[in-house]
């Protein structure tokens, strides 16, 4: 175990500072000392907060030093996407449209996390309004892969895995809509889980698509990300679409980590073409290391996976472009009048501040939903999409009820080089069809590092899939796999990152 | 194009011709204590931008949350209407761009409304007419656009605008009707008739101020003419927030006058919205609609779908309050009031100022003296509805219990009421406080009479000789020096006494 406290886990942290072994001060300062040193390269914040951190580290170690009860993650550093809103600290969304924005209110998962006290690094990048798949769509310029800092993070959440992976918080929150989670996890070789749809709260959530948007962890531990999970789920009766149920035991589950009669699906319909080689070869080992440890793992058709993706890019776009309304110059963000314009309408000032705040992925997909919700192409676009997802979520039940989880690859690929495929939106579209359909129909899922492709050397993901509210399952069964994994590896995935100082 | 330059067929002209066909769209604001999507209170005239939330300024990250009292309140309404309370419904956004709209889209119900497939039967001069209710939907107001500098307070001209949130998110109600087809000449009468038996249905269901000058109930006019004999529909206009009841019956009958000069003259009626101008009783026009008006309406992804339990439903069912029309029969039965009097009470707005006066127990008759007279007089002075004069149906019954005892009299109640509106105190108190207690002791009034057979010896020989109407002079000094608080009655047999 290494001494350096960047490297420690969260629940090594934890662990420490309940023992009074080390201080949240003494942790927080060494985190802000590690953004200072690497984050030139990486870029994986767009704000540091590191006195607000220190602040709070402060004060649980005082409140410690006092006998307080406190929550098991108190002191324990985190990172937070730039998509929730923390008050009194910028959100933007990775947008110049609010540039300078600083909210009034938290969201319900920051609220949730300042209570319990865990000092808050930061906002990390992201593509703008989490529109990509890359964190190259950010107005702030893009992350750099901690691997390979040429390379892309993967998106939109790129900024998240990154500040995990590159060793500048040992936790951090992510959002996922169509894998923006689990797809930067896997090419950090982070664990990023998409909790069940509502298991968290979206409220302070910046909405890109209401329906499948959903926050959860990004770790560097199965176990962190159990701890985190727990912390921040649960019923919130300011979101109408928040989960009334009690919390899945996902920690206890990260714990057992026992696979043993566990029925295990292959989806078929998620690998093999367009999944390159080096992350075929690991899913493939990772298989046979849960069939070893007693799983009894069988392949499982969801033959409407392959309408999937069509589907994502009408619904996503369609509560995009209006959740995006609300972005109109009139009670926040950047407001530009109309170049030569002299006295110029409400509608003008709107247009003018809306071309010039948003980027060409937003405009892309605004106009996109636009038309697809339009009178006359709402039933051949939106509605025929909705209807793909009532079908998906009967097969993924009809899947379930053979087996407990299912598994594929989590990306087809490998962090690619950055501007690869920025002007083939399609092509990068494609980066996302293992994790898309998650979203669709609300399951959870989880991404786990099994290990680096032969041909780059780069970080492959495996993801599990659960059905809705058996977000324990996961846990369970990732946590069993991890275990073997650092066995043969002797230790985590990430301790055979490159070093970031002798990068530069 | 203004109104001038309208060319008019008159009223009874256009109608030999022309039959209307009609719509008309109630918005009724309901009075819950909070917004419909987040706990803002609803207060009407507070300090612009004080009433506002995360939730309904629409911050980034922001989410609505349904008022369950604003679904209550639409279910009883819709269960007055005799609709259909669906058993599982959604919002819906519609999308479009306003600077008073937080969220650039509303948040309202689409094709899947609260209530649906309702009637209500409205008298128009003894005959009954059907409106088919089409649909009650929930939906949140917008804010409000003020616009500083010029002279119309319009935008037009205006040196810049401030917007004011404190209505976003405030829960309206719109009731929709089905076409309304009526005999032409009855069509204006109908729809005022219409409007007023809804505000009086609300009302009594207490979900809603349904105040027209408030703009807590506003109707809007939808309206177009086929020539007779023909099936084919004309084009409409509509003729938005009209706000009193006869405003609705003249907007009826301008926009018949107006359209029939057009399809007249071989023009083609605008399909376009209208603002009814309340001095001069006639229609302009505002925005143009065009077909590029797409809303693009899809399931709110924000909300739960409500789902009512039938349950619940009747439950509601059951507080539904009689409906107007058998509530009024009722009344005027157990009052004895003429049909006059009826309408003279139900045109002062004192029909349930009555009743809660005799509820407090008074006579019918005794409660209809105060309120369509001396509190009719007061409102009417001081240009008040009667109901915020600031005297309640209890305290009204408590000056006419101290009229009955004998206490007081109808004219010192006068200086009760002046008092208690000032507020000095209860009934009890004015009357002790001011004074006014009337005066039925002997000894003091028989001191009185004498001073003024004193005072006009004429008058009293006059008595003595048998005239005895000229007592009244006497009467009136004794009630002069007794500052109206003698008892009359008593006076005049202590002056005929002494005269005898």
């Amino acid at each position: 175990m290494s001494t350096d406290l960047t490297r420690k886990t969260a629940d090594e942290l934890a662990q420490s500072l309940a023992a009074k072994e080390v201080s949240s001060v003494e942790v927080t300062q060494a985190l802000v000392d590690r953004i200072g040193a690497v984050d030139g390269a990486v870029h994986a914040f767009l704000h540091v907060d590191a006195e607000g951190a220190l602040a709070t580290a402060a004060d649980i170690d005082d409140r410690r030093a006092k006998g307080e009860q406190l929550s098991y993650l108190a002191g324990v550093p985190i990172a937070i996407k730039d998509v929730l809103a923390t008050k009194g600290m910028p959100t933007t969304c990775g947008s110049k449209i609010l540039e300078g924005w600083i909210p009034p209110y938290d969201a319900t998962v920051t609220a949730t996390i300042k209570a319990a006290g865990l000092p808050i690094l930061g906002k990390t990048n992201m593509d703008e309004f989490a529109m990509g798949s890359s964190t190259e769509h950010s107005a702030y310029g893009p992350t750099h892969n901690p691997w390979d800092t040429t390379r892309i993070p993967g998106g939109s959440g790129g900024g998240s895995a990154a500040a995990v992976a590159a060793f500048e918080a040992p936790l951090a929150i992510g959002t996922d809509t169509g894998g923006s989670i689990r797809q930067p996890g896997a090419l950090t070789g982070t664990v990023g889980v998409k909790p069940t749809y509502g298991g968290i709260s979206r409220y302070g959530l910046v909405a890109m698509a209401s329906s499948l948007d959903q926050a959860g962890p990004v770790t560097r531990t199965v176990l962190d990300a159990a701890l985190l999970h727990e912390l921040i789920a649960g019923h919130d009766p300011m979101d109408s679409t928040s989960i009334p149920d009690a919390v899945p035991p996902v920690v206890a589950a990260a714990r057992r980590a026992d696979v043993k009669g566990l029925k295990i699906g292959i989806v078929k319909e998620l690998g093999g073409e367009g999944f390159q080689p080096g992350v075929e070869a690991r899913f493939t080992e990772a298989v046979e290391l849960l069939t070893s440890a007693g799983a009894e793992v069988v392949e499982v058709s969801i033959p409407s996976l392959k309408y999937a993706l069509g589907a994502y890019y009408l619904v996503m776009p369609s509560e995009a472009s209006s959740n995006l309304a609300k972005f109109d110059a009139m009670r926040y963000g950047v407001r530009v009048a109309p170049a030569g314009v002299d006295d110029p309408s409400a509608e003008q000032v709107m247009a003018s501040s809306r071309d010039a705040g948003f980027g060409d992925e937003v405009k892309r997909r605004i106009i996109l939903g636009t038309y697809a919700l339009s009178s006359g192409y709402y039933d051949a676009y939106y509605g025929s999409a909705q209807k793909v997802r009532t079908v998906l979520a009967r097969d993924f039940a009809a899947a379930f009820a053979d087996v407990d989880v299912l598994v594929s690859p989590t990306s087809p690929t490998t962090a690619y080089p950055l501007g690869e495929k920025l002007d083939d939106p399609l092509a990068m579209y494609l980066g996302d069809v293992a994790t898309i359909p998650a979203n669709l129909v609300g399951i959870p899922g989880l991404s786990l590092p099994v290990g680096l492709a032969d041909e780059d050397g780069l970080p492959v993901g495996l993801q599990f899939l659960a059905p809705q509210k058996a977000d324990d399952r996961l846990y369970n069964a990732a946590a069993a796999l991890e275990r073997m994994l650092e066995q043969n590896w002797g230790g985590t995935l990430l301790s055979r990152a490159p070093e970031l100082e002798a990068a530069r | 194009m203004s109104a001038a330059t309208e060319t008019l067929v008159p009223f009874d002209e256009a109608i030999s011709r022309y039959d209307p066909v009609m719509g008309l769209e109630i918005h009724i604001e309901l009075n819950t204590a909070t917004k419909m999507f987040c706990g803002c209170p609803t207060e009407f005239g507070a300090e612009p931008n004080t009433q506002v939330c995360p939730v309904c300024l629409a911050l980034p990250g922001a989410l609505p949350v349904v008022n369950a009292k604003a679904v209550e309140s639409a279910i009883r309404m819709g269960l007055a209407l005799n609709c259909e309370i669906a058993q599982w419904c959604r919002f819906a956004r519609k999308n479009y761009f306003y600077p008073d709209m937080p969220k650039n889209f509303q948040t309202s119900q689409y094709d899947e409304p609260i209530a649906f497939d309702g009637y209500v039967d409205v008298e128009v001069e003894g005959e009954t007419f059907r409106i088919e209710i089409e649909r009650a939907h929930m939906e949140e107001d917008t804010g409000k656009a003020l616009h500083v500098g010029g002279s119309t307070g319009r935008i037009h001209g205006a040196d810049f605008s401030l917007v004011d949130y404190n209505r976003a998110g405030i829960p309206l109600i719109e009731i929709v009707t089905r076409t309304i087809e009526v005999p032409a000449e009855k069509a204006p009468a109908v729809a005022r008739a219409y409007v007023s038996y809804v505000r009086d249905l609300i009302g009594g269901l207490g979900v809603s101020d349904v105040r027209m000058d408030q703009g807590s109930l506003r109707a809007d006019v939808n309206l177009s003419l086929k020539p007779k004999g023909s099936d084919v529909l004309g084009t409409r206009s509509e003729t938005k927030n009209v706000n009193s009841f006869r405003s609705v019956e003249r907007a009826v009958r301008y926009e018949i006058s107006r359209h029939a000069g057009i399809l007249d003259a071989g023009g083609k009626v605008v399909q376009e919205t209208r603002h009814f101008q309340e001095d001069s009783g006639t229609t302009l026009p505002g925005r143009e609609k065009s077909d590029a008006d797409d809303y693009r309406y899809f399931p709110e992804p924000d909300l739960a779908p409500v789902s009512p339990s039938r349950e619940w439903v009747e439950e509601l069912r059951a507080t539904l309050p009689e409906p107007p029309a058998v509530r009024r029969a009722r009344l005027q039965a157990d009052w004895g009031f003429s049909d006059l009097d009826m309408r003279d009470t139900i045109g002062a707005g004192a029909l349930d100022l009555i009743v809660a006066t005799v509820e407090a127990g008074t006579t019918p008759q005794a409660a209809k003296k105060w309120w369509l007279g001396e509190m009719a007089r007061r409102a009417n002075e001081s240009g008040q509805d009667i109901d915020a004069l600031g005297i309640t149906p209890q305290q009204v019954a408590e000056i006419q219990a101290l009229i009955d005892a004998g206490r007081i009299n109808d004219k010192l109640a006068r200086s009760v009421f002046d008092g208690v509106i000032a507020g000095e105190g209860t009934a009890e108190e004015v009357v002790v406080s001011r004074k006014l207690e009337v005066v039925s002791d002997d000894g003091a009034l028989g001191a009185a009479v004498d001073r003024a057979i004193e005072a006009d010896p004429d008058a009293a020989q006059k008595v003595r000789a048998g005239n005895l109407g000229v007592a009244g002079a006497l009467i009136g000094a004794v009630m002069k020096e007794m500052r109206g608080q003698a008892d009359a009655g008593r006076v005049r047999e202590l002056i005929l006494e002494k005269l005898s």
